[in-house]
């Protein structure tokens, strides 16, 4: 038993975050400006973090969403790296819809493959009509199926999976962004984070985030199902974000500051990937089998 | 990363499991009656003949050196079998660790074994009436006399004292708030002492305030210098709030009996809460495994116990909330889910409140200015 990253793990995370701590790309990529974002996938491709759900364990896949949540990382990343990268064929990102749960297939405009998961099989799709998300980051497309390609299994909990990572790591930025904001805004004289209703609020977000954790990764072990991980991480993160809006006051409520980057894909994802009553229905089922 | 036991952690896990299989009594008495206090001890007794009742301790004190890991793995089988609650667990999970720390070789060898077989059932005497969150504000005193010390004062809210045999608690012998503060053991049937029972909120006595009067204590009852007690107290309070006093085990119990108790009436209003209950009790095993590998790996549990602690409580308290409420009308009624009910809503209480202990995660891990 050794329930912690490997040293070569530890080192790969790293790497990431150096890497995608420069990426700036959210804003451009929410304007329609895809090269900051391409740019930054490529780099993630170089290091092989696209391919790593084929190349090595689940647990690697969920160390590199974490890295992507973390830093606001746009495009389809869930679906790219951890429900299609069998399918995409020396390029660089792919997108699905997966209905019920995940109607839009997410960036079909950028995307090089669009896919549509019917039933468990994968079908080559075209994007149609696109609908706005409440991140900017997330350009929704409805997508038509043309042609059939082949059985898909486990599609829809890989991604469920991955999403959940993704949302641990945002859900962290998120904590971090606001002790740093709480230490340095003053009121009344002091800074606001030594005032306790402040600290309380903080405290409870990291016990949720410490515990979402061992969730995500056990789901990554096959020890809990990804249902599991989703709700974890999405209630942890969703939690994260309201406390981080409120204890910035006003300045977190505009686009102008970074964190609404981070406040909308937080919300996002908590709808997407089946909501946290699709995934208690999934859990009870399995608990009660 | 994986989560597999090795060969002799699951040896070790087939041992307990079926020991206890063929052992573990019918629920006994409540350990807050004369009767059941006695019922437990027996218990405890038997669990220590069979080498199971401090397995992480050293073999010449009545354990096996049991790896952290195994004690937790140890701790998932007794909950699930259903076994009795601990009348010991202040003696073993708070007095032992601070005595391994910083007792002398001859305190260890005098006390260490008849707290293992329950002999010596011990009260944790830390809080006063006006030292609660606030210990350093103690007022108990002890005075230097021939060959030892008195001590005088009031302690109060100490589980199970109204039974036990033995309390331990800090006493203040000098100096003011956290200086001058001596960690001192004693008797609870010693000439001067008298014990008050409190009925909790279930009825029971299961705490009691103690009076002390000029009650000798010989010096070798102290534990760590004098005037030194606050640091000796504190380099084991972690235990408390962390992982020895609340293991993972028993939630994951709790959490199957209330999945099974939803069974029976699958209520699709409460199906969420039901769900969150059992994910929690899973999120706590998997982070405790997450401790276990640290501190295998020579980390230390410091402020991070305060997360444990404040997960703990309130999961404990949701769960059985769940519970009551699937129960319907007859929540009311008492029973093994209200008594669990009432147990938990102590839980962000004791070991140190749940505001002290968000303060501790706020202050000392996130580094928010005091
Ligand atoms: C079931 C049970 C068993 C116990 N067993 C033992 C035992 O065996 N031995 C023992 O010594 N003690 C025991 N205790 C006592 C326990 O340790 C104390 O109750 C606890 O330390 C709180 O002290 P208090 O009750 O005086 O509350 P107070 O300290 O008066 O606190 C009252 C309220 O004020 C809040 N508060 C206080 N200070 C602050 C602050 N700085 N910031 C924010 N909020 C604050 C508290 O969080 C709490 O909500 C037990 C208590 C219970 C309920």
């Amino acid at each position: 038993m050794k329930f912690t990253l490997s040293e070569e793990q530890t080192q790969f995370a790293d790497t990431l975050d150096a890497l995608l701590a420069k990426s700036d790309a959210a804003r451009a990529w929410a304007t329609g400006n895809h090269e900051p974002g391409l740019a930054v996938w490529r780099h993630l491709a170089d290091l092989g973090a696209t391919t790593i759900a084929t190349d090595g364990e689940p647990v690697d896949m969920v160390v590199v969403m974490e890295a992507i949540g973390y830093h606001a990382i746009p495009g389809p990343a869930i679906e790219t790296i951890a429900v299609l990268p069998e399918w995409l064929d020396g390029a660089l990102l792919a997108t699905t819809a997966i209905p019920p749960h995940v109607s839009y297939a997410v960036d079909a405009d950028v995307a090089d493959r669009v896919f549509v998961v019917q039933d468990g099989t994968l079908f080559a799709a075209v994007p149609g009509k696109r609908v706005t998300s409440v991140d900017p980051c997330r350009a929704l497309f409805e997508v038509t199926a043309t042609a059939e390609i082949g059985p898909l299994a486990g599609a829809f909990d890989r991604g469920v999976l991955a999403c959940a990572a993704q949302l641990l790591g945002a859900g962290r930025a998120l904590l971090a962004k606001s002790v740093e904001y709480v230490k340095q805004r003053t009121q009344f004289g002091k800074p606001i984070g030594s005032y306790q209703a402040v600290k309380h609020h903080l405290a409870a977000v990291h016990v949720g985030l410490e515990l979402a954790r061992p969730v995500v990764y056990g789901a990554a072990l096959g020890v809990l199902p990804a249902s599991a991980a989703k709700i974890a991480a999405g209630d942890a993160a969703y939690r994260a974000a309201r406390t981080a809006l409120q204890v910035h006051g006003a300045i977190g409520y505009t686009t102008e500051n970074d964190l609404s980057l981070w406040l909308t894909k937080v919300r996002a994802l908590h709808s997407a990937w089946g909501t946290g009553q699709v995934h208690r229905a999934r859990v009870m089922t399995e608990l009660s089998a | 990363m994986d989560l597999d036991l090795d060969a002799a952690t699951l040896a070790f896990q087939a041992e307990v499991r079926s020991w206890l299989a063929a052992n573990t009594p019918a629920d006994l008495p409540s350990m807050d009656t004369a009767d059941g206090f006695e019922a437990h001890r027996a218990w405890e007794r038997t669990l220590f003949d069979a080498r199971l009742s401090v397995v992480s301790w050293p073999e010449e004190f009545g354990g096996r050196n049991a790896s952290l890991l195994q004690w937790v793995v140890f701790e998932e089988e007794y909950y699930a079998a259903g076994a009795p609650a601990r009348v010991s667990q202040n003696g073993i999970f708070l007095l032992a660790p601070t005595l391994f720390a910083h007792g002398t070789a001859e305190q260890c060898a005098r006390l260490l074994p008849t707290m293992a077989n329950a002999e010596q059932v011990w009260a944790q005497a830390w809080s006063e009436p006006e030292a609660g969150s606030d210990l350093a504000a103690i007022r108990a005193a002890a005075r230097r006399t021939d060959g030892g010390w008195l001590l005088s004062g009031q302690k109060t809210w100490s589980s199970r004292a109204t039974f036990a045999d033995r309390g331990f608690g800090l006493f203040r012998t000098s100096g003011e708030r956290h200086r001058g503060l001596t960690y001192f053991m004693f008797s609870l049937r010693a000439p001067g002492v008298t014990v008050r029972p409190i009925a909790q909120l279930d009825g029971e006595p299961g705490f009691a305030e103690i009076f002390l009067d000029d009650v000798f204590v010989p010096d070798d009852d102290v534990i760590g210098d004098v005037d030194n007690g606050w640091k000796v107290a504190m380099s084991t309070a972690s235990n408390e709030r962390g992982l020895s006093l609340r293991s993972p085990g028993r939630f994951l119990a709790t959490a199957r009996r209330l999945v099974e108790l939803w069974e029976t009436s699958p209520d699709p209003v409460l199906r969420d809460r039901v769900v969150d209950a059992w994910l929690g009790a899973q999120a706590y095993r998997l982070y405790t495994f997450g401790t276990v590998t640290r501190l295998a790996s020579g980390g230390s549990l410091g402020a991070e116990s305060s997360v444990n602690k404040l997960f703990w409580s309130d999961l404990d308290i949701a769960m059985h909330e769940t519970a009551l409420d699937l129960l319907g009308g007859e929540g009311e009624t008492t029973g093994d889910w209200l008594d669990g009910y009432l147990f938990s809503l102590a839980g962000p209480i004791y070991a140190g409140t749940n505001e002290i202990q968000r303060n501790v995660v706020a202050e000392r891990i996130l580094g928010l200015p005091r």
